[in-house]
């Protein structure tokens, strides 16, 4: 169970204080598919990446399994059991498709390229680098998520630059993971929506709703 | 492959500059300490020895075979400069080993200055690979300076991997090159220098024939104090293409400098020259520590990756 107590998060910008999150206190139970949604800017990516430890919370606290991990850097959650997708993936030369899913811990490095539709002739060789098309590293950044197998996968927007094809498998992918780990899924997509068991609308920096997906889809927006 | 009596520090260098626990097959030198130390011609690959440095030819017409010319320095305070000239007959396909390594645990400096000439001749394909690499905790400073020459007669094809990863405190290398009609030349350089080294690399090539073409790809992470600069120069005088790319990672409180300059003789020369300097970004550690690398394994993937 992945907990967050009062979860606040401010910058400075030009002099003042500015607001991104706003006391925030939820809770994600093990197995469960959670759908974040809202307007841009409302705190969304912040907040997961709160999670994943990559964005320090300026107030509040987050328990993983009941243990206070507020503290612990990116790598020690990740060791933990948390795993993160990014909105935009980087491009690393000279890493290779295979390396990459290797330290993600795959031991069969193929078969998550097959999972999100990618030919594992023709990729697992090449290098994450300006020669795969944003579609492609967007692919490989899920693939290389689904390969980590942790108990928690955070996804930041996974629908961005993938094409309607593999739009489908996508949702595929989503819809087996769900059965054996906790999803939080940053989202749009009224597909992805549907298959979730819950869904957190976020405005302002706020949670605005917790709903259902068929709640949501009705207009409780 | 034989056994050979080299002491453990001697084939602790051999294996990281040419790859080798014994003698290899085929034509070969061993050069230790100043001195020749075993030696081989092979039916279509004479090895000699003029004026101290090696003169090697090689045969028209001989296929797969290989050559290997590595250099050790384990005594502190050597300092050599050894000239080999390679002649390479018509319609080869070979491969070139050469590579030097130092070991200096005493208080002097020892240097090598290694200079290559190699006249490839027509349809030939020449594989030549050169890796430096220095070891031991003297004060002593190992300097490794190596000048190669390449002249690709028509139709040649000559892939060179220069490569120095580790130990050495300074280094200046220069590689010229002229290529006459259809000459191909690919020159993949990986550089890494740390603590206070230096490392100075010139690359020049001249397209002098018609169709002439060279790909110059170097990568470099500069690290700690230490210092390297990068110069290509390709001259166009004909309808020939030209291609450098200088990639370096910078880190710490290194410099680096690359100077790109191309020089266009005709106008059917096509010259490109891409030059990046960078520190490794900060979302590529972060992604890395996401799938539970801590930061200095992230670090050293993505390093090791680059220079690969």
């Amino acid at each position: 169970m992945l907990e967050t107590k009062n979860l606040s998060f401010s910058v400075e910008e030009g002099g003042k204080r500015k607001s991104i999150l706003k006391d925030i206190s939820l809770v994600f139970d093990n197995n469960q598919f959670v759908v974040i949604t809202g307007p841009n800017g409302s705190g969304k990516s912040t907040f997961v990446k709160c999670l994943m430890g990559i964005v320090a919370p300026s107030k509040g606290k987050i328990l993983f399994d009941g243990e206070d991990i507020t503290s612990l850097d990116i790598t020690n959650r990740a060791k933990n059991g948390i795993s993160f997708s990014f909105q935009q993936p980087v491009k690393i030369k000279g890493i290779k498709v295979r390396d990459l899913l290797e330290i993600a811990g795959a031991e069969k490095p193929a078969a998550f390229l097959e999972m999100v539709g990618l030919s594992p002739e023709e990729y697992l060789e090449r290098e994450i680098s300006g020669s795969l098309s944003g579609g492609e590293l967007k692919r490989i950044e899920i693939a290389s998520v689904l390969a980590r197998n942790s108990k928690v996968m955070i996804f930041d927007e996974p629908e961005a630059g993938i094409d309607l094809w593999s739009f489908n498998d996508l949702v595929n992918v989503f819809k087996k993971a769900k059965k054996n780990h906790t999803l939080i899924i940053i989202s749009h997509q009224e597909r992805i929506i549907k298959i979730a068991d819950r869904v957190i609308v976020f405005e302002d920096g706020k949670v605005k709703h917790i709903i259902t997906p068929d709640e949501f889809i009705k207009g409780v927006k | 492959m034989e056994e050979c009596g080299f002491s453990e520090i001697e084939r602790d260098i051999l294996k990281e500059v040419v790859g080798l626990y014994a003698i290899p097959e085929g034509a070969y030198n061993f050069r230790i300490n100043g001195k020749s130390v075993s030696r081989k011609s092979s039916a279509n690959i004479d090895v000699d020895i003029v004026d101290g440095g090696l003169e090697i030819h090689i045969k028209p017409g001989t296929k797969n075979e290989s050559v290997h010319i590595p250099v050790i320095l384990s005594k502190t305070g050597l300092k050599e400069t050894v000239r080999n000239t390679f002649y390479i007959g018509d319609n080869t396909d070979v491969c070139i080993i050469a590579g030097c390594g130092i070991f200096n645990c005493g208080s002097s400096d020892s240097v090598h200055n290694g200079v290559h000439t190699l006249y490839v001749g027509k349809n030939s394909r020449v594989k030549y690979f050169e890796k430096h690499y220095g070891m031991g905790q003297g004060r002593g400073a190992k300097s490794l300076n190596p000048i190669t020459k390449v002249y690709a007669q028509e139709n040649s094809f000559v892939e060179m991997d220069l490569e120095q990863i580790k130990g050495v405190d300074s280094t200046k290398r220069e590689t010229y090159s002229e290529l006459k009609d259809r000459a191909k030349l690919v020159i993949n350089e990986r550089l890494m220098t740390h603590g206070r080294q230096t490392a100075e690399s010139v690359i020049e090539t001249k397209l002098l024939g018609k169709e002439s073409t060279v790909d110059i790809i170097s990568r470099a992470v500069a690290q700690d104090v230490s210092k390297q600069s990068f110069k290509s120069v390709i001259v166009g005088k004909n309808k020939c293409r030209g291609h450098s790319e200088c990639d370096a990672i910078i880190m710490d409180k290194a410099m680096v400098l690359a100077v790109p300059s191309l020089d266009a003789q005709s106008v059917d020369a096509e010259l490109i020259h891409e030059a990046a300097i960078g520190k490794i970004a900060g979302e590529q550690i972060t992604k890395l520590m996401t799938l539970g690398l801590t930061q200095t394994e992230a670090e050293s993937k993505i390093i090791n990756g680059f220079l690969k």
